[in-house]
């Protein structure tokens, strides 16, 4: 699926409904991280100190904003080179970045565990758990590509 | 320089501050079932420079005990990293070495 052209590049080989599929979901993680909600973005905006209510504050007002523009970038990426056949590495670690953050939201709304149980597509969670083995499909494959010289 | 100093110390009710102050800080990833294995590996490589063996060493004391120390420095160094961390999306939180 993510191949690394000679040329440094990496080709992208999916096909038009992954692509839409793809898509819908960056739209739909930009309009989440712009919206007032922050359930299920506890994993996008973690806390920096784990026994220090005061300074974990402090960390979070001075890390959130970059954090999300950072996220934002990244979708806007995606949903720009959505159609293409090639990226170069920067556009491919975008997809890497959206694709985790996706992972990350979807998987925290499952309460995914290591050892969790298949969820078949007609339970109420079906949908969401194959778009979630879906999306880490597509991250393994990228994270193949970067890896392969 | 001691002598400009001290009186600035009389105001520190806490005696040993200035011990707590000099540990170095520890930014520690914690075990999650959402990351990937490589991708984990991948980040450690590309945030830290470290070699694919260390970090699938790291990698792999995270999965198995639970947590793992991946860098350590200052404060500020260490609040870069585990934002950086954060920024990719891995459960990364910093303390005072104990």
């Amino acid at each position: 699926m993510v191949r690394r052209a000679s040329d440094g590049t990496f080709t992208i080989r999916i096909g038009e409904e992954e692509r839409e599929v793809i898509g819908a979901l960056a739209e739909q993680l930009r309009e989440l991280l712009l919206s007032e909600q922050t359930e299920g973005l506890e994993r996008l905006f973690p806390p920096g100190y784990a026994n220090d209510p005061d300074r974990d504050q402090e960390y979070q007002q001075l890390t959130h904003d970059e954090l999300l523009t950072k996220r934002l970038d990244s979708i806007d990426v995606v949903e720009r080179t959505i159609e293409a056949t090639s990226l170069t590495e920067d556009e491919l670690n975008a997809w890497m970045g959206a694709v985790n953050d996706l992972r990350l939201v979807l998987g925290t709304r499952l309460d995914v565990t290591e050892d969790m149980d298949h969820i078949e597509l007609d339970d109420e969670r079906g949908y969401a758990y194959h778009l979630y083995q879906y999306l880490t499909y597509v991250l393994s494959e990228i994270l193949e590509a970067v890896s392969t010289y | 320089m001691q002598a400009t100093l001290a009186p600035a110390e009389i105001d520190q009710p806490v005696d040993d501050t200035k011990d707590v102050a000099d540990r170095p800080w520890v930014v520690i990833v914690w075990n999650d079932p959402i990351n990937l294995m490589d991708y984990v590996t991948h980040v450690f490589q590309k945030l830290f420079g470290y070699s694919r063996e260390k970090a699938t060493k790291l990698m792999l004391d995270v999965h198995e005990k639970g947590r793992a120390v991946v860098s350590n420095g200052t404060r500020e160094k260490a609040e870069l990293d585990v934002f950086r961390l954060h920024a990719y999306g891995l459960w990364a939180t910093m303390q005072h070495d104990e």
